[in-house]
Parts: C-alpha cells; structure tokens; sequence
C-alpha cells in the first residue's frame, strides 16, 4: 500500500460504483434506513474489502484475517453492498435488507451474518471493542503483530464520550495495530455537526490524544492508499485517517443534506439516482442514458 | 435443621464465625482461574484494590487491563477481548458496572453473545457509609432482564470463589454480584455449587414444612439464624439459597412450595425486579403460593453501617421473622 496502480484505482472505481448502485437498490426495497452515509463511504467500503484487509468471504472466520469493526452500524447497507460484491454472499440477497427473517439486519448483527466481526448500532463503542480487539492480539502475538484492526466511526457518533474514554485507553496501550477511519462528512440526524455539537478540529483532538492522524479526501483512492500505508507503518501509536466525504456521494439530489443521513430513496428517486450513477467515472456518456 | 449435605460451616452459629467479604472470594477464584486457563484476563476501571483484581494483576501484568474510570469503555474493551477468544472479567462497583453502562453490556456483550463477566463489587446496602449513591440496589433486575446473561449473587467468600471459576468455564455473559463488607462464612469448599442449581441448607424436620425461605447473596446468614430459631420454637422451616438468580433452579422452588404452601424471599436488593419477583413469576405460573418479601421496598439507600441499615430498611433478624409469621397466617 502506499503505491497504488491507476488500473487498480479505475478497477476500486468501478467497484465504488456497483457498491453505490447496490445501496440505492437495497435501500429503496427496503423503504427506510440511512443512505448519506452508506454512499459516502463507498469508496473506501471498496478500498478496505478489495484491496487492503487481509480476508477470505469464503472463509469469514479465517484466523490470519484482518478485523473490520463498524461502529456506525447505520451505514450497514454500504457494507452489506460491499460484502456481496467481495462474494461473501449472492448480491440478489440484499433486495432482503431490513426484512422479516433477513440476514442483512436493519443494524449488523454478528449472528445473523458471518464475516460481521460486531453487532452494532448504538453509537460509540466500536473504538472501545477495537481496542479490545487489538489488546488480545497484543497478548497472543505481541507487538510484531501483521494483524491490524481497523474500525469506521461516524463524525456525529464522536459526540459519544465513551469514543473518548476508548481513544485515551488505545494511545495509552500504544495499539499500533489499530486503524480508526472517521467519517467526516459534517452531517447527524438533526443537521450539520458544527450546528448540533461542534467537533470543531478533530485532527488538534486527536493529536492531543497522542494518537497519529491524517487527513485525507476519502473519495481519492490514491490519498486513501497513501493513509493506509501510512497508517500501517506507524510504531507506539494508534493512527486514524480522518476522511472528508460527501454525504451521498454520487447523487447530486442526496448529496450534504441531512435529511438524506436517515431516509432512503422513493422508487422514482432511485431511478435517477441510478441513472446518475451510471455517468460516476465516465462509465457511460450522459447524452447515452435513456 | 442443617442440610447436612450442604457441607456447611459447623460453626455458622457461632459468635465468632469468621468472616470474609464475598469480594475477596472473586479475587482468589479469578487467580485459580487465571492459573489454569491462558486466555482469562481482568479489567478493571480504577478500582484495582476494591475489587479484589490486584492479586491477578501481580500474577498476571500482561493479562491485566485499567482502562481508567470509564464503565462504558469498560464493558466494550472487555468485548473486543471476548472477540478475539479471551475470557474477561470486567471490574467495578455494581452501581457502575452494570449501573452506568447497561447498554453496553446489552448491545456488545449480551447481543454480541460474547463471554464477558461482569464484576460488581460493592452491592447493597453494606456498602454502607458511602451512602445510597453508592449502594447498587437494582443491579439484579437490570442484568437478569437481558436475554442470555447469567445472573449470580453469591452468599459468600468460598461461593463466590466458586461461582468465579465456575463462569470462567462457560461461554455465557455473566454478571457476580459481590460485597464489600466482611460477612459470615457460610458454605465450605465441601458445599457443592453448580451454576443454576439452588442448595437446600436448612431441611424441615418433617414431610411437610411450616414455611419455605428462599435467600441470596449474605442475608443467607440471617436467614439461617432465624431458620434455627423458629426451629427450635415449633416451626418447621425449610431455606434455599438461590445462588443463580438467572438461570433460576424453578424446580427446587416449586417443590419449595408444594413442601411449605407459603413462601418468604430475602434480598439486599429492591423486591421489584429482583429475588421477589423472579420467584413470584415462577409461582404464579405453576402454583400460586403465599409470598412475602424481605427486600428494599421501592426506596434508595443512605449512610450508616450494614447493620443499621438493615434495620432501618427491615432486612434484619426480626424482619425475617415479622414476614415468617406473617405468611403462615395467610395460608389457607
């Protein structure tokens, strides 16, 4: 990592893009559930399962596998996408998001869906389970450990003390093997997040925490790769990449409105998002689309 | 009389019995557990030496964990561990742990069905001085409402060593209720203890009884002290210590009833939610008995000695006794 391919950015492109179509897909089948989010992240959902985490979706309970921790478990329908797209279970099977009896649970739960490391959902308290995580690993590996843990926080769930009571235990414990991804995309359910609690400079936050921080444009592969790499090679500190998306990348309609952080498509807004969605990437000309 | 295969204390009538905090049980069973299985590790959130985690964090530094005081992180660092195959004991005061961070042992732990054990030390009103802030009275009802966890409320040091190596060996989210105050040994490492089965330790005399008590957690030993009274005044009494709140031993509870046809709880905890209730939901749906309950009725706690507060709150000998009487004239 930190060298990535322009074959391989255009290949990551195109998944983002499947996955992005997917979420729309699921989420207007399901009829409610949480879209900014999930289609702000798709990008790196797609650089994380097809490129960076050492896993097997045939395998998900692989021992040697890196463990992926969603703490805002609301955006799932952007991992579920990404997950069937990686083949850990058909895509058809997403059309059962938030259903009776479906795998793919309005929130993750481990249970339900192998390759799901935590159930989650209640906000704040996937760093703390990370942590865990990567002191077990500290036990059996020790410090030399090639494992990492890596875990997604949304910038609205940072109001959540205990994210903080959990980023002092992980500089303390200096868990190098640990990854944390916030996305900043400046929206909560009730508005921007400088409006309903202001997080102000969470890169000064997190410095001040001892923690290693980066931030990046977390819609360019490149940057993301660059983090990573980064991020990996980093001793005696734990490392976040703070990563500024667009909430509800890829549909201009969806795109840095709250309203969209909890809601999903209706069947008429779905068609033109996915119409909008074909042009994402130069795959299709728009003066092409029907 | 004494159940005599309860194996216990020949000398619980004795002034001078002796007298270990059920705390200090965890704290030895965690190192027995820790000594024979790797993957035990013990958090705790500042509270090291009360709850008795010291020992474990000498013998064991690189499997101890202080993650400050911060319940929330608490329960859920002790998650992640739990993920990944470690065995973690989860330190603090009830009123903390599981008071504060309820939620986070409902979602990551008992949703997550992750093998943590919660600790809670300093529960009920011997908690004493530090006053009601401090002393956890519903920790009971909010663990053993939570689908999967195991709740165990031990009666004292040689069961709650027990009742800790025993939930080292199982995959269930479990919550001890511990004690801070010195309470009289009751049981002996001869007691038998398995988890979710209740111990008769006072046998009636005759076929039938007078009066069925059913205890957990210290007041056991008053209960006892009474059960020898009455005993020696005509009553026939028979008492269960219900060590496991959840799974609860229904069996021995309904036979309780049919023996006695009249029931009284003791705990150190509100009636609502805890001991009381879950052996009225029993006998409501198998055989509507009498009850009575010794417990904290729907009020918090305040400063002063174990003793005087259960005074004060009708815990004590002649509680006991008030809802004994009371009961057997309700029988029909």
């Amino acid at each position: 990592m930190g060298n990535i391919s322009d074959e391989k950015v255009k290949e990551l492109q195109l998944k983002a893009t499947d996955i992005r179509k997917s979420i729309v897909e699921s989420l207007t089948e399901a009829g409610s559930g949480h879209t900014a989010g999930s289609l702000g992240m798709a990008d790196i959902f797609a650089y994380l399962y097809f490129f960076a985490l050492k896993h097997d979706p045939k395998n998900p309970d692989w021992p040697e596998r890196d463990i992926f921790v969603l703490s805002n478990g609301h955006i799932c329908p952007g991992l579920y996408a990404t997950m069937a797209h990686a083949g850990y279970f058909r895509v058809e099977e997403l059309q059962t998001l938030r259903k009776l009896g479906s795998r793919l649970q309005g929130h993750p739960h481990r249970e339900y869906l192998p390759g799901i490391e935590t159930s989650s959902g209640p906000l704040g308290s996937g760093i703390s389970q990370a942590v865990g995580m990567a002191l077990a690993l500290r036990i059996d590996e020790g410090k030399t450990t090639n494992r990492f843990i890596y875990c997604m926080v949304g910038d609205g769930e940072m109001d959540e003390g205990q994210n903080w009571e959990a980023i002092m235990t992980a500089a303390k414990y200096r868990l190098q093997n640990l990854v944390l991804i916030v996305d900043r995309n400046n929206i909560q359910i009730d508005g921007y997040t400088e409006d309903i609690m202001p997080l102000n400079d969470l890169k000064e936050k997190f410095e001040s925490f001892n923690w290693h921080v980066q931030e990046i444009d977390g819609h360019n592969f490149e940057m993301i790769d660059d983090a990573i790499g980064h991020a990996k090679s980093i001793f005696d500190k734990p490392s976040v990449i703070i990563a500024n998306t667009i909430p509800g990348k890829g549909v201009d309609g969806f795109q840095r409105r709250p309203e969209w952080h909890g809601k999903s498509p209706s069947k008429d807004e779905a068609k033109n998002a996915l119409k909008e969605l074909r042009t994402l990437h130069g795959q299709i000309k728009c003066d092409q689309l029907d | 009389m004494i159940n005599k295969k309860a194996k216990i204390n020949p000398d619980i009538f004795e002034e001078n019995v002796v007298k270990t905090p059920t705390r200090d049980g965890f704290g030895d069973g965690v190192v027995d557990a820790g000594r024979g299985e790797a993957n035990v590790v013990v958090l705790t959130a500042d509270l090291t030496e009360s709850t008795r985690a010291n020992k474990f964090a000498e013998e064991f530094p690189n499997r101890f964990f202080n993650v400050g005081i911060a319940e929330q992180n608490l329960a859920s660092v002790a998650s992640g561990l739990a993920a990944m195959g470690k065995i973690p004991f989860a330190t603090s005061y009830a009123m903390f742990s599981p008071g504060r961070n309820w939620e986070q042992i409902r979602t990551t732990i008992c949703y997550n069905d992750q093998p943590v054990k919660i600790i809670g030390s300093h529960a009920g009103l011997t908690t004493g001085p530090d006053g009601g802030t401090h002393q956890a009275l519903e920790d009971i009802a909010i663990t053993r409402v939570l689908p999967r966890m195991v709740v165990i409320c031990p009666c004292d040091y040689e069961e709650a060593k027990k009742a800790t190596i025993a939930c080292s060996r199982t995959k269930d989210p479990t919550y001890l209720r511990l004690s801070r105050e010195k309470t009289p040994q009751i049981t002996t490492s001869e007691t038998p203890f398995e988890i979710g089965k209740a111990i008769k330790v006072f046998e009636s005399k005759e076929e039938v009884a007078d009066v069925g008590i059913i205890s957990t957690g210290i007041l056991l030993h008053k209960v006892l002290k009474m059960a020898n009274e009455l005993e020696q005044n005509g009553t026939n009494v028979e008492v269960l210590n219900i060590h496991t709140i959840k799974p609860i031993d229904e069996r021995a509870i309904i036979e309780l009833a049919e023996k006695s046809g009249a029931i009284v709880t003791v705990e150190e905890h509100q009636v609502a939610g805890g001991l009381g209730s879950a052996v009225s939901e029993i006998l409501a749906r198998n055989l509507p008995t009498p009850i009575e309950f010794v417990g904290v009725h729907d009020q918090y706690g305040q400063s002063g000695n174990g003793e005087e507060l259960f005074s004060q709150y009708n815990l004590d000998e002649s509680a006991i006794l008030e809802a004994v009487q009371k009961v057997i004239s309700r029988k029909v």
